[in-house]
């Protein structure tokens, strides 16, 4: 598949690209050649800068600092229609579809066909989705409304508008993330069709397998800096993984030595159905001691947050058993288990864990409100006396407890929403990607702090998809793929290839019968 | 509940903190000026008299500004109270004049107490209707209360054919003479209707400000997702407010029928527009989770100085209701620069600390 480097002319490069966002940079001097008639395929973890990079290449983002060059020619792209016009074509990884409007409106959006410039000619944009759809291989109606596709039809549907624009370049941002394995195989073979016929393509995943299988060219990204580029000539898992991980560790939390006490949470046999009648989360099961750390590997639609809303008790419609200290959980709704000693952490701050508007004191509080009333009489003085204490031990940084909750910086935030997790004294924390966007030094801070708890006799669950933090931070790691665990592993016994390895079951395109792997955890 | 209550070491003091003060306190200023001019403009505005009868006037739409703070508060919307006004005031009356008849040639008869306890279960039933319609049936709160302004609305008609309740004196026999009372009666020199206003007015300052429920409320309808993750029951919530709403448009049914000494079918009609502009004008955020009782009472006293104050100055009606609809969309205008000064004053603080 690879070919020399002089059949594929470097058509866009990015040269010394440095991005800087309020208090965290994001991509630092980087060097990138995007070659065209080949795929390109960058591969990093959470929070690497690869998203940021393709943001600057479709101008969504401009660099701080830093040449873009197309052509041989410096440009500077001043929005996304700007980079259109140059040939540029993105496909997001949060899809930015009208689901009110048609298959054909999405795709001509902004860009309708028209006569006279006033009357849109609806024949002829049914017509030209009709020959993309095909040319996609997917029968998709053009008068469908996008909101009655399923998730991989709009894929489909993104990936069509894309191609409608003629890109030179096409940038797809984990595009088979909600593809089934047929759905891939047409993708691929769509993909060799507009490498054969000059078209530049990025390709972005997390899938090992997939970037060997269609990659010409591999670049790999780790905290905003570029640690391997090369052709995809040699290239194996091994070698993404080391260049991934890197050999410097971040800086973790010494670990502090203590005995796991008694098994204080179990999950027997969960279920829980998703929307396309599918599943989210199928027959997991697992345990969890005092004082343990327990992670929760995979990859993003694994299941993972899913399970944490069964146990959290904001989904109902689960089937399967949840035991706290042995004794059957009960409660329904969130404010039972929380009282059962359950607490969560979502995974998205703002929308989940934060209500926005109102201060830093009352967002602390909210969860455990109770602690400060008698009858129904609040002590506004004890409240403030407990977020002091908590701001001073959890070393948040704020100007005064009474301001807006937004104001703070993500890691800041962070910490509030971990205060008003621990202020209802729980048994069991349930963390959701506890580091997604907050900086490295607070991240320490927030594991620190996760340890910390553990050596209290706190059982801890958390999900991520960082393999450095899994890793480091878990004295026992689960993996979960397509809604079931893959494997489980105790801190010595696992690898980084074995826990990549585990997440992709029931994702590699190549294996057609059904993965099934059985070997729950117990 | 922008401000704080407890004073906290390291607030920086700022360029920005006396404009801020200014601005919160924009309501207030507000209704200070409005006296101010009308007490030059209009002879006899200041006269004891005219004070006990504007406060009458204002009391009524404050009741159901308070009700509709909590509403907006958490978010949603109460357009429903002007009709359950129409309907308590109609069953009040009809109590009075009826009582309940089972059908066995023989009817009950209520005292006042109990007339008034029977109504004001009717507004708060209403009340849960909304919420039910809005937290178990998934009905958008605009369209769920407007579906009940009607069903109330019509319900209130059909209790008469359409027409007035005359005559509700009460009878002696029966102990609901005392009804004129709560309309026409004072103590200490003050109408009833505002002592009353005073107890609500002070209850529901004290939910907001220092009880869980009043904090659910603003969590509610600042984030609901969160609050819920957080353990808040969102659905008691919302029926809290919603019932309390209708509590509300109870007790001004009650107060409009014993002053009138009369029910007719059509009484409340827009009044929910009044209430809203109340609230608003107060400082209540229509997005939820911003708003507070104290800001909605004095909202509602400038509507009503506003209004009576132009009728005293011989100003035509149709003026009024412009200068009304100006005074409320500036009110919103300056409440969103209050938000930007706001914004700006806590990120200040935020970067004086340091990164």
């Amino acid at each position: 598949m690879t070919r020399p480097a002089e059949a594929h002319p470097v058509g866009l490069s990015i040269r010394d690209g440095t991005k800087v966002y309020p208090g965290t940079v994001a991509l630092r001097d980087v060097n990138f050649d995007l070659r065209m008639g080949a795929v390109n395929v960058l591969v990093g973890e959470n929070g690497a800068g690869k998203s940021t990079m393709m943001k600057v290449i479709a101008g969504v983002e401009r660099l701080t600092s830093g040449r873009l060059i197309l052509d041989g020619q410096e440009v500077e792209f001043r929005s996304t229609d700007d980079a259109a016009r140059h040939g540029i074509g993105i496909v997001f990884q949060e899809l930015n579809l009208f689901p009110n409007l048609s298959v054909a409106e999405n795709i001509f959006i902004s860009r309708e066909k028209t006569r006279f410039g006033i009357d849109i000619d609806k024949a002829k944009q049914r017509e030209m989705t009709r020959a993309l759809m095909k040319r996609l291989e997917h029968d998709i109606d053009p008068d469908a409304l996008v909101g009655d596709l399923k998730v991989g039809q709009q894929q489909i549907v993104e990936i069509a508008k894309s191609l409608a624009q003629d890109a030179r370049i096409l940038i797809l941002d984990e595009p088979t993330s909600a593809l089934s394995a047929a759905e891939v195989e047409i993708l691929f073979r769509v993909i060799d069709d507009l490498r054969a016929s000059g078209v530049g393509i990025v390709y972005i995943s997390h899938r090992m397998e997939e970037l060997i299988r269609v990659g010409d060219y591999i670049t790999v990204l780790r905290d905003g800096v570029i640690t391997g580029a090369q052709s995809m000539e040699g290239v194996d898992i091994p070698w993404i993984v080391r260049h991934m991980i890197g050999q410097a560790s971040k800086d973790f939390a010494k670990e502090i030595e203590h005995d796991f006490g008694p098994e204080i949470f179990r999950a027997e046999h969960v279920t829980a159905p998703n929307r396309h009648g599918g599943f989210d989360v199928r027959d997991v099961s697992f345990s969890l001691r005092a004082g343990e750390i327990l992670g929760i590997y995979g990859l993003m639609g694994a299941g993972r947050s899913e399970l944490l809303e069964c146990i959290i008790g904001e989904r109902r419609d689960y089937r399967g058993e949840f035991f706290v200290e042995g004794a059957r959980l009960t409660a329904q709704g969130v404010a039972g288990r929380i009282a059962r000693g359950i607490a969560l952490i979502p995974e998205d701050r703002k929308t989940d864990g934060l209500v926005q508007i109102l201060s830093i004191r009352e967002n602390m509080t909210l969860s455990s409100l109770s602690a400060f009333t008698r009858g129904v009489h609040m002590s506004l003085k004890r409240e403030a006396e407990t977020v002091r204490d908590f701001i001073r031990r959890m070393t948040v940084k704020v100007a005064s407890p009474e301001h807006e909750v937004s104001s703070l910086s993500g890691g800041n935030q962070q910490k509030v929403v971990i205060s008003k997790a621990l202020m209802t004294n729980p048994k069991i924390l349930l963390m959701d990607e506890p580091s997604r966007g907050i900086d490295i030094g607070a991240k320490a801070e927030v594991f620190r702090v996760m340890r910390k708890l553990a050596a209290e006799g706190l059982g801890i669950v958390f999900v991520t998809s960082d393999l450095e933090e899994v890793m480091s931070l878990s004295d026992r790691i689960i993996v979960m793929s397509n809604g079931r665990i893959t494997g489980e592993f105790n801190r010595d016994e696992a690898t980084e290839t074995a826990l990549v390895e585990a997440s992709a079951k029931g994702h590699t395109p190549d294996i057609s019968a059904e993965p099934v792997t059985e070997d729950a955890a117990r | 509940m922008t401000d704080s209550t407890v004073s906290m070491p390291g607030n920086q003091p700022g360029s920005g903190n006396a404009l801020l003060l200014l601005l919160k306190a924009r309501t207030f200023i507000a209704l200070i000026l409005v006296v101010l001019f009308f007490s030059i403009a209009a002879p006899n505005f200041l006269s004891t008299a005219n004070l006990v009868i504007m406060s009458k006037h204002v009391a009524l739409n404050a009741f159901l500004a308070i009700g509709m703070t909590f509403v907006i508060v958490s978010g949603g919307i109460d357009l429903s109270v002007g009709s359950i006004v129409g309907l308590c005031g109609m069953v009040a009356g009809w109590l009075l004049l009826h009582g309940i008849n089972p059908g066995f040639g023989w009817s009950i008869q209520f005292n006042t107490f109990e007339i008034c306890l029977i109504v004001i279960a009717v507004g708060v039933l209403v009340g849960a209707l909304n919420a039910f319609l809005i937290t178990k049936l998934n009905v958008a709160p605009f369209i769920a209360t407007l579906g009940t302004l009607y069903i109330a609305r019509g319900s209130a008609m059909l209790s008469s054919d359409g027409r007035t309740f005359p005559n509700l004196n009460g009878n002696p026999e029966y102990g609901s003479d005392t009804f004129r009372w709560i309309g026409a009666g004072d103590m200490l020199g003050i109408p009833v209707s505002i002592w009353m206003l005073v107890i609500v007015g002070l209850g529901a300052a004290y939910i907001a400000r220092r009880t869980p429920l009043g904090r659910y409320i603003y969590a509610v309808g600042g984030n609901e997702k969160a609050a819920g993750l957080s353990g808040v029951r969102v659905t008691q919530i919302k029926y809290f407010v919603y019932m309390f709403s209708g509590f509300c448009a109870a007790l001004v049914g009650i107060i409009i029928a014993s002053q009138l000494v009369a029910a007719h079918p059509a009484t409340g009609d827009t009044f929910e527009l009044n209430a809203i502009a109340a609230a608003v004008l107060g400082g209540t955020s229509m997005s939820g989770g911003r708003g507070r009782i104290g800001g909605t009472i004095v909202g509602a006293f400038v509507i009503g100085v506003l209004s009576d104050g132009l009728v005293m100055m011989g100003v035509s009606a149709f003026w009024q209701t412009v200068i009304k609809g100006i005074v409320i969309v500036a009110a919103v205008v300056i409440d969103q620069a209050q938000q930007r000064v706001q914004a700006r004053v806590a990120l200040q603080a935020q970067a004086a600390l340091g990164k």
